[in-house]
């Protein structure tokens, strides 16, 4: 058999980890091999010393059956090699034309020729059915197509070897298929794709062979179509995993949230974003908003919260109409939120640990005496989180939080959200980007706020979180609710309609 | 394991890099004397470097008299950055507060002399920050940039207390201020006959004083939690329920008013300075620029920054001795701020020296500074989670 790329032997080390110890992973030449492991087992390590962005302490590297040494990812562009970052490196003040040929711009006596450019992106964009429209602003444009701009970038730049670093993480359920197709696409005119991913329903569906490593070490590798989704994670994970999330029926008590008519209009122009939307959630209950990303779910949300106005209707906390409500005062009276966006919202990347986790409680005079903040107690309450919630980084209570992988950054935000001891749970899209273990965890922790009587309002894109956490699923589309779902009762596919407008609950009908 | 333990102080490595920074601006000081006068060139350059040390303890005190505006500045500038503004609005700030408490100084007789002083620096600080609050209130809640209506403000300002002067405080003779009341001037609490020159008095102590609020403001209150809150993630302070209008008001409020009381403990220490009817800015406002970015936007560091820039101002006055013109100084300044700019370099040299016989925590630091910025937000998440499961694996 033909390889296009083998890595053997890699290990690579910083300080006193060894991040990769003797990690052997060899790509087929028309093959989408998967690279599967939890979050820090050492996939994106390996792809930035294949990518050149790390130079390995020991192996070697072989492209095409010769040995080559990766410096920078440069020589990697020049071997042929693209990679599609999990965050992508696009300018937003751009056009999408402007973004693919920037750093491979075709010249005449130092004037930009754009014309030999487009030909050649649009043919690109025509032959791997790449949709794309050359003149929309990034910043314009939907992550998915952002995504389609950073692949035709790669191919633009004739690479054949194509990394994707989990490009689902950011992707709706309708995208992540779409990308499916145009990763076949591409295997069949003879590219090779490496797939990093901790899904397993993805590699499963996309993946010819599957490479796993676990803490830095490399595991094995498998033949996708042979291995059950059970082993493959049972090899990632080091021990059973269950897909199945235990939940025992409780009874709902009252209504702890009631949202009534609210109407929240986009910034700057007319349109509903929200449009009259009211539901309840009970007590000892979880009830999932679902829908395709942009929907009205994001700012249904900022609204309740109240990080947006809203422009009319009435909002219920525990009886008391709090629609005018700061903030400030909405988290005091036992409202949580775990935010959609982390670096955004959830997270001052440039604080450190424990100056994070009293973010919604500084002020409490557990933690401040006349205006000065108490920091053996904001050490100690961060001393705790980090043991209870198992938050881990480099220098615990100290570390900066730019420095602290996303998954750990985002048990931070769950645990500081469900320690306030809140009456209900705003949870948006909370175990984005996160893997199984810590998915695993994170949908533990929810089910327990809900089994204490607590209610979670738990808004997903998701379709597997929907389906398993929640207790009732109201469905946005076009910012109007369209379904009112018992997750027992109903299929995938089903839900899959509702998402898609093209079906509606009876009392949703439109008017 | 000393040295590497010291340097695992973010702190130290700052200070070293600013060190570095500074030889560099004096190596291109030395240059330009030689290319302009090989022959004194290192005498000026010696003097240079003695600074203030020359004539005993006037000399120093020449240098806190130096000193005492820029660390004001330095403060107001490097408190609103830390808060996430450029307060670039100094110079106005500084302006209406030293003529303010000028103005208090002569015309305020009804003021108790005990305290006549007080008022007036007090006059100068609530000068300036009413001056620092207007490009706070138009940046918090018109979203206009801080820069642009400060540096506008300088100019406002500067129109308004030159027409105020000569409506005012006018001594038309010499197209300047007239002198303050004796009450108005600042005590010399023996200081005079300390350093035996009457440019001293207690002004240095409330700078000091100025320093050490400023410090525990930022570092130990909720409020300076708050302010920086807003200054690094304005999106977040707000899901956290901070009033982030607020915040950015208030803090170009009070950085308006350390410049203010910085004009003011200028223009009172009665060593003869007046306000002249010029229509310029007043120089002591952008040295804050450079004080605060060579103290890296530190309390302490600034108070020791302007110190040492007021040094070399008092050795670059010096060199006139030698037919050197003193602007050499502003070029070693610019280039030493220059340098600054590129602390972070200077730092991972630091910590690539020590990389090798360095402990987990340092290697991890330099790791993030290792990566180039675009790959970063990408590959060191990854890269951090890796190493503590390791050390988890390990342990």
């Amino acid at each position: 058999m033909e390889y296009v790329i083998e890595m053997n032997n890699i290990t690579k080390i910083f300080g006193n980890f060894k991040a990769l110890d003797n990690v052997t992973f060899n790509l087929r030449k028309g093959e989408v091999h998967a690279l599967l492991g939890e979050n820090g087992a050492g996939k994106s390590t390996l792809m930035s010393v294949l990518f050149g962005l790390y130079q390995a302490e020991k192996g070697s590297i072989k492209i095409n059956n010769k040995t080559v040494k990766i410096n920078n990812p440069n020589d990697a562009s020049s071997l042929k090699i693209g990679m599609v970052h999990q965050h992508f490196k696009l300018v937003h003040n751009f056009t999408v034309l402007e973004s693919i040929i920037l750093g491979r711009e075709t010249v005449n006596k130092g004037i930009l020729k754009k014309d030999d450019a487009r030909k050649k992106v649009m043919e690109l964009s025509e032959r791997y059915k790449l949709r794309i429209d050359p003149d929309a602003y990034i910043s314009d444009i939907t992550v998915g197509m952002q995504q389609r701009v950073e692949i035709l970038k790669m191919l633009y730049s004739d690479s054949e070897i194509l990394i994707f670093d989990e490009p689902t993480a950011v992707l709706t359920p309708q995208e992540i298929e779409e990308l499916m197709k145009i990763m076949k696409e591409l295997v069949k005119e003879g590219k090779s794709i490496v797939f990093i991913s901790h899904k397993l329903n993805e590699i499963k569906e996309a993946a010819d062979r599957c490479t796993v490593l676990r803490k830095g070490k490399y595991i094995g590798t498998v033949d996708v179509k042979t291995t059950t989704k059970e082993q493959m994670s049972e090899m990632m994970v080091g021990r059973k995993i269950s897909f199945n999330i235990e939940k025992d029926d409780i009874e709902t008590g009252e209504a702890v949230l009631e949202v009534k008519n609210l109407t929240v209009k986009a910034k700057n122009s007319k349109k509903n974003m929200v449009n009259n939307v009211s539901f309840k959630v009970k007590a000892g209950e979880i009830l999932c908003i679902a829908g395709i990303d942009g929907n009205g779910q994001s700012e249904l949300v900022y609204g309740i919260t109240g990080l947006i106005p809203i422009n009319e209707g009435q909002i219920f906390f525990k009886g008391k109409d709090i629609t005018k409500y700061s903030v400030r005062k909405k988290s005091i009276n036992g409202m949580s939120h775990i935010p959609e966006d982390r670096h955004k919202h959830g997270v001052i990347l440039d604080f450190d640990l424990k100056q994070n986790a009293v973010l919604q409680t500084y002020f409490q005079p557990r933690f401040q005496k006349r205006g000065f903040i108490k920091f053996n107690a904001v050490s100690e309450y961060a001393k705790k989180l980090i043991k209870q919630y198992d938050i881990r980084s480099p220098r615990d209570e100290d570390s900066i939080v730019r420095n602290m992988s996303g998954g750990n950054q985002q048990k931070l935000i769950v645990a500081r959200e469900l320690d306030k001891d809140p009456d209900i749970v705003i949870a948006v899209q909370p175990t984005r980007g996160l893997d199984i273990g810590a998915t695993e965890y994170i949908h533990k922790q929810l089910i327990a706020q809900r089994d204490q009587g607590k209610a979670v309002l738990l808004v997903s894109l998701e379709l597997d979180e929907v389906m398993d956490v929640s207790d009732r699923i109201l469905v946005m589309y076009e910012g109007e609710i369209v379904g009112d779902l018992n997750p027992k009762e109903i299929t995938v596919e089903e839900l899959g309609l509702y998402m898609a407008g093209s079906k509606r609950s009876d009392r949703y009908e439109k008017n | 394991m000393r040295r590497t333990r010291l340097l695992q102080y973010e702190g130290f490595t700052s200070f070293l890099s600013s060190l570095m920074a500074i030889v560099a601006g004096l190596l291109v000081g030395l240059i330009i004397l030689l290319i302009s006068n090989s022959e004194d060139a290192f005498p000026a350059f010696l003097t240079i470097l003695k600074g203030g040390f020359v004539d005993g303890s006037r000399g120093l005190a020449q240098v806190i008299y130096f000193a005492i505006p820029i660390i004001m500045t330095g403060l107001s500038v490097g408190f609103a950055f830390k808060t996430g503004l450029f307060n670039i609005g100094t110079p106005g700030q500084f302006t209406l507060g030293a003529f303010v408490a000028i103005y208090i100084g002569i015309k305020w007789t009804f003021v108790p002399p005990e305290i006549h002083w007080l008022v007036a620096l007090l006059g100068a600080m609530v000068a300036g920050a009413v001056w620092g609050s207007g490009p706070g209130i138009l940046k918090a809640f018109f979203n206009v940039n801080e820069v642009i209506t400060s540096i506008m403000m300088n100019y406002i300002g500067m129109y308004l207390v030159n027409m105020s002067i000569v409506k005012t405080v006018y001594d038309s003779l010499k197209n300047q201020t007239k002198p303050v009341l004796k009450s108005a001037v600042l005590p010399k609490a023996g200081m005079d006959k300390l350093f035996n020159t009457s440019n001293v008095s207690i002004g240095i102590f409330i700078v000091i004083l100025a320093v050490i609020v400023i410090y525990i403001i930022l570092q130990k209150t909720t409020f300076g939690y708050e302010l920086k809150a807003c200054g690094s993630n304005k999106d977040a302070s707000k899901y956290a329920g901070i009033n982030e209008k607020r915040s950015i008001v208030l803090s170009m409020v009070i950085a308006g008013a350390l410049s203010g009381l910085g004009g003011g403990l200028l223009y009172l220490s009665g060593s003869g300075k007046y306000i002249h009817v010029l229509d310029v800015l007043a120089p002591e406002g952008f040295s804050g620029i450079s004080v605060s970015l060579l103290g890296m936007s530190h309390p302490i560091g600034i108070f020791l920054a302007g110190l040492f820039i007021a040094h070399l101002e008092v050795g670059g006055f010096n060199i006139q001795l030698y037919n050197f013109v003193p602007e050499v100084i502003d070029m070693i300044i610019a280039v030493i701020i220059y340098c600054g700019a590129f602390a972070l370099l200077f730092k991972q040299i630091i910590s690539k020296f020590i990389i090798h016989d360095t402990d987990e925590d340092i290697g991890k630091s330099v790791q993030a500074a290792d990566i180039p910025a675009s790959y970063e937000s990408s590959v060191v998440n990854a890269e951090t989670e890796e190493k503590t499961e390791q050390r988890e694996d390990k342990k």
